[in-house]
């Protein structure tokens, strides 16, 4: 079923009978060329793209729960090329250009919405690493500009201006970003891959690894056992236990992040809106709600919910920015646990054991990196050769020390992301 | 959350400073695959860990504090020894 403008005109004046659900729901083969363990954002795009890009069409996607149900749902939907990093630039500029033919590829509506981010900073400090960032992406290609504080305020009058604790001296933008709605997101990579032929396989959880002489012979799962010459992990917060199944101990800690989202309003803010000072992040999402985060709670938790002390420090940020919204109602908030390298930077590699394939540590940043963490990994597992895009994201880096690629500026140590 | 220094009793969480799992340092002499596994590699359980908190905001000790990262509850917390928190 393709979707198309005739299709709804069609569906609308036939009572919406002719639908049908988006992937189908086969039973597991003993036997995949491939299997992905994790149906998440990037395990689904890893499927689609071996389809696509490598004819590998005999290959099963193994979700625990269900599609959409880890943090490619929980995200709060921000798409940027923003980066200033060696290693990661490139990619998330790889990124963003895939982003823009998405739903064309898909055929499959993501909402994808380039309104511009605006990353607001509030010093001289923050102000020059904000040009030397802009130098960097518009040397690469992609697009970015400074506003001053006048430009700024013409474009969203809402900030507080007045603030004097956290002035506001300007803002980075970058226009081709904005946000994708993020179950579609994975729906549309879940009905692309599935019509490629592979098998989308929910509530099946992976138990175990199986090796015979150091390669990768299968796995087991709740629903049986699943043989495979290529097993490809792609399990976002859960990566270290997978991982372990086959004996590796990754550089990884797992971390809550919290996201909220107010009731609906009629459309104020334009944006995607960061700031500096205080850490704060917020868009309004199509609906009207507005949707908005701040930092992790910055111990190793497995909860999937977070602790007041941060829902205090976020809806701190929002009055001292935005004391616009402040009467605004709460109306959600959920957390998702993520998988945090010591650098801050994501993995994407092979293992010591042959035929096993790893995709982590996208900390807090992943949801952008969707398409092309799926494309670069069905690189690496078709070829076994890393794809270009994302040549820097070796596993190996923490041991030599040798391109290490710390986004933040904090070191390598695991505390300090 | 709510943790409970040996000295100061049952505190806020704001008041403490996290450093991650509780590990013992390496000797000085020990290989660099050693330091490695020391300062990157972690088991990561999705249940009881060890870990280093330091009480800040408080009596500045170093603890050794035994939490559920599943579901948050602290099971033990004693001061850590010297130089152990490495
Ligand atoms: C609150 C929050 C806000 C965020 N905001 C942004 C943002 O604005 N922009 C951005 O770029 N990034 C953001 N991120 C990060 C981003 O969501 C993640 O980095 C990215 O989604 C992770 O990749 P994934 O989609 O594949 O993960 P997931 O969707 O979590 O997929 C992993 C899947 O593996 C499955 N799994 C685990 N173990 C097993 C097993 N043993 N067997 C079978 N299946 C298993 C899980 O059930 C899960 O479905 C945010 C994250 C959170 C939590
Ligand atoms: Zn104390």
């Amino acid at each position: 079923m393709r979707f198309s403008g005739w299709r709804v005109l069609r569906e609308g004046l036939t009572g919406n009978r002719g639908w049908q659900g988006h992937w189908r729901d086969p039973d597991p083969k003993p036997q995949y060329d491939a299997v992905i363990i994790g149906g998440g954002g990037h395990g689904l795009a890893t499927a689609y793209y071996l389809a696509k890009d490598h004819g590998m069409t005999n290959i099963a996607v193994l979700e625990r729960g269900y599609i959409g149900g880890g943090n490619v749902g929980r995200n709060t939907t921000i798409v940027r090329a923003n980066y200033y990093l060696p290693g990661n630039s490139e990619f998330y500029s790889h990124s963003l250009k895939l982003w823009e033919g998405l739903e064309q590829d898909l055929n499959y509506n993501a909402m994808m919405s380039q309104r511009g981010i605006l990353n607001v900073f509030h010093n001289d400090a923050q102000r020059d690493s904000a040009v030397r960032r802009a130098n960097a992406i518009i040397n690469q290609g992609d697009d970015a500009e400074i506003l001053s504080r006048d430009q700024l305020r013409d474009m969203v009058p809402l900030l507080n201006y007045a603030n004097n604790r956290f002035p506001i001296q300007g803002a980075l933008l970058q226009r081709r970003a904005g946000t994708a709605r993020h179950d579609a997101v994975a729906w549309g990579f879940a009905r692309g891959a599935d019509q490629r032929g592979v098998d989308i396989l929910q509530n099946c959880e992976v138990t175990g690894i199986r090796t015979e002489g150091g390669k990768v012979i299968g796995v087991e799962t709740s629903r049986g056992l699943i043989r495979a010459g290529k097993v490809a992990m792609a399990a976002a917060g859960r990566s270290s236990q997978v991982a372990a199944m086959a004996g590796l101990t990754l550089p990884i800690e797992s971390h809550v992040l919290q996201a909220f989202v107010s009731e609906g309003l009629k459309p104020i803010i334009d944006h995607v809106l960061t700031f500096a000072e205080g850490h704060l992040y917020i868009s309004q999402s199509d609906k009207g709600g507005l949707v908005f985060g701040s930092y992790l709670d910055l111990y190793a938790s497995y909860a999937a919910r977070g602790n007041l002390p941060m829902v205090e420090h976020t809806m701190e940020a929002c009055m001292a920015m935005l004391p616009a919204i402040g009467k605004a109602r709460l109306l959600r908030s959920w957390g998702g646990i993520m998988d945090m390298t010591p650098d801050g930077s994501p993995i994407i590699d092979r293992t010591s054991i042959e035929g096993l394939y790893l995709n982590a540590g996208w900390c807090y940043g992943g949801f952008k990196a969707t398409p092309a963490s799926g494309q670069c990994y069905a690189h690496l597992i078709a070829t076994d050769r890393p794809h270009e895009a994302a040549a820097g994201f070796r596993l190996n880096r923490f041991e030599t020390g040798r391109g290490l690629m710390d986004e933040e500026a904090t070191g390598a140590q695991h505390n300090l992301h | 959350m709510r943790i409970t220094c040996p000295l100061c009793g049952e505190r806020d969480r704001r008041e403490f400073y996290y450093r991650g799992a509780a590990l013992a340092a390496p000797a000085e002499g020990d290989s660099p695959e050693v330091w490695h596994a020391h300062v990157h590699l972690r088991d990561n359980p999705a249940g009881p860990v060890e870990e280093w908190w330091y009480h800040q905001q408080g009596c500045g000790s170093w603890i050794r504090v035994r939490r559920d990262t599943a579901s948050h509850e602290m099971l033990a917390a004693q001061l850590a020894t010297s130089g152990e928190e490495g």
